[in-house]
């Protein structure tokens, strides 16, 4: 093996070792039981409390509804402002990563009187979560439907669909979707992981999500607590391989045919 | 496949500008049904703008576009009935070719068994038949830019408009698929409206060729009559090759290397610079010639030499490709003029 390739071996056994200690940790932590045992009673724990469970559902909604009204709400607007406004891209580009320069406390205080209007008109579900959520995935988002955008000849595309009769949802729904699909996967992925990792906004709003919960839990059980975590980063790691192994196998199947 | 009938179409004083540049400068053109027409011209002479307005993909400034004496300038292009091929790729990734051909008419509900029948038979019409299930990125491109028109005549438009469909291809690809468009709009019969910047190919295809300068149109005839009695300079070098020789005009005639050549604007009287193809100079071996070859090129079925005159002028006459071997760098040589009509600019 070259000098180079060792070095390459060694740079990814240390960041393997970095990113893997603190989950096998994590595991033994959550698997300690009396007297060395090893016990799986903090992760049987995980379905015996309603509240973790309740906040757990919340928290898999929120994820779902912020991906879905970012895609809702960015697609459409990104095909356009590509298509018919690209003077507007760096406004938009400006405006869809300036949450990425406000701190998250900043975010609550400034939206914390708003939240109060919004809890006057639609009610206190934790649900109404998505709308702050939204905001703060904007940045990811907005970074990787970009790429899948610019990476497709848009224009031209959209002229020869219009030309053959398409209206402008069937330009989006037939033509640029399914294009963009790898850039929608990666939008909505790491709106999910992100809103599954939110705390700060959920406790100081007070909604309880999956992360104040796991915080409350770390008072009082601290194995139930680092159990929850952990199963909440297998699932994140398990959610990102199936969107990544799915996107793989389409396009094979793609190019197979 | 059946013929159908092509619709006129009238492109009436249309004019676009962007910033400071005049991209349509009171364009007019019509087509006749049926017809073939090639807008050629530079790049930035306005021939795609022209095309993108027809197609309603471009906003006018002012003018009006009739298709069958019905003003469509404000409708939408989805609803303007026509067929469009680019000059870019433009096929649906997503799609097989088949699917590619079939959704403009999955668009108008057409039953998908019909759809597919439909498809099929078009792309039986472009030669692409056994590659129906092909996705665009297992095609050539000239196979893409076929299936392209076969997906622009699936939904039976009124007007075909192929913008420079074949500048990304190689030149025998080129030179193949141009004869196929010929073949195929003939047959089916569809007025089509063909932008290039391609002389060779506007000339080849065309039942009519437009030239374009800044947003207008310099003259628009027969292939035939604007290569051999262009309007004016501007045509003149755009399309083939031209020599300016210098002549004196009086009575509708120039004398040109000693030859009297009519002239196409009899009006110019006085020192002229006269526009004479290649084809109509002969170059022969003559020591008191005067003049000295200064590079010859065998062509294949024609020569080319490029010959240094007296007055230090260079020119470049078309020679029978046998003939090009007797004409050596530096041999003497004499050049005349054949009495064919040509153009005359002030020198």
């Amino acid at each position: 093996m070259s000098r180079g390739g060792r070095l390459r071996w060694v740079v990814l056994g240390v960041l393997g070792l970095y990113f893997l200690l603190p989950l096998v940790a994590m595991a033994e932590f959550s698997t300690r039981g009396t007297a060395g045992h090893r016990s799986l009673h903090a992760w049987k724990a995980i379905g015996a409390d309603p509240d973790l469970i309740q906040a757990i559902v919340v928290s898999l909604e929120l994820a779902v509804l912020t991906a879905v009204l970012m895609l809702v709400l960015l697609l459409p607007t990104m095909t356009w402002v590509n298509l018919r406004l690209p003077h507007l891209r760096r406004v938009i580009e400006f405006v869809c990563l300036l949450p990425l320069t406000i701190p998250a406390i900043v975010i609550v205080v400034g939206i914390a009187p708003i939240y109060a209007w919004v809890t006057y008109l639609v009610g206190d579900s934790p649900l109404t979560l998505t709308f702050v959520y939204v905001i703060i995935v904007l940045p990811y988002a907005y970074r990787a439907l970009d790429a899948g955008l610019t990476a497709m000849d848009l224009g031209t595309l959209t002229e020869a669909a219009r030309g053959l009769g398409a209206s402008w949802w069937t330009v989006i729904w037939r033509i640029v979707v399914p294009n963009v699909r790898g850039a929608i996967l990666s939008a909505a992925l790491v709106s999910v992981a992100m809103v599954l990792g939110e705390f700060t906004i959920s406790s100081l709003l007070d909604f309880q999500t999956i992360q104040v919960e796991i915080n409350l839990l770390g008072k009082r059980d601290a194995d139930i607590s680092i159990a929850v975590s952990l199963a909440a980063l297998l699932f994140a790691f398990v959610l990102l391989f199936a969107l990544a192994f799915a996107g793989r196998r389409r396009r094979e199947a793609v190019d197979d045919r | 496949m059946t013929a159908e009938t092509g619709v006129s179409v009238r492109m009436e004083d249309l004019r676009r500008v962007y910033g400071r540049t005049r991209a349509l400068d009171g364009l007019t053109l019509d087509l006749a049904p049926g017809e073939l027409v090639a807008l050629l011209g530079p790049s930035g002479c306005g021939k795609t703008t022209a095309l993108r307005a027809l197609g309603g993909l471009e906003r006018l400034d002012a003018g009006r576009v009739l298709v069958d004496g019905a003003d469509v300038t404000d409708t939408p292009a989805s609803r303007r009935d026509m067929g469009m091929v680019f000059q870019a790729y433009s096929l649906f990734p997503n799609m097989t070719a088949r699917d590619n051909v079939a959704f403009g008419l999955r668009l108008r509900h057409v039953p998908a068994a019909r759809r597919r029948t439909r498809a099929d038979d078009l792309l039986d019409l472009v030669g692409l038949a056994p590659q129906a299930a092909q996705y665009p990125h297992q095609l050539s491109g000239g196979q893409q830019q076929r299936v392209a028109i076969a997906r622009a005549l699936a939904v039976e438009p009124r007007v075909l408009l192929l913008d420079e469909p074949l500048s990304a291809l190689d030149a025998k690809v080129r030179a193949q698929l141009r004869d196929e468009i010929r073949r195929i709009q003939v047959e089916v019969g569809i007025t089509t409206l063909f932008v290039t910047h391609d002389q060779e190919e506007a000339l080849a295809l065309a039942d009519r060729v437009g030239v374009m300068n800044t947003g207008r149109l310099e003259q628009i005839g027969a292939p035939a009559d604007v290569y051999a009695r262009p309007a004016t300079a501007f045509v003149a070098d755009f399309v083939g090759l031209t020599n300016r020789v210098p002549g004196v005009a009086a009575g509708g005639t120039a004398t040109v290397l000693g030859t009297e050549v009519p002239l196409i604007d009899g009006s110019d009287t006085g020192d002229v610079a006269v526009l004479v193809r290649p084809e109509a100079l002969d170059v022969a071996a003559d020591p008191e010639g005067g003049a000295r070859v200064v590079a010859a090129s065998f062509l294949g079925a024609v020569g080319r030499v490029q010959v240094r005159m007296p007055d230090d002028g260079l020119l470049i006459a078309q020679v029978p490709s046998g003939a090009v071997a007797g004409l050596a760098p530096g041999a003497p040589v004499r050049v005349t003029a054949r009495a064919v009509p040509a153009l005359a600019v002030a020198r």
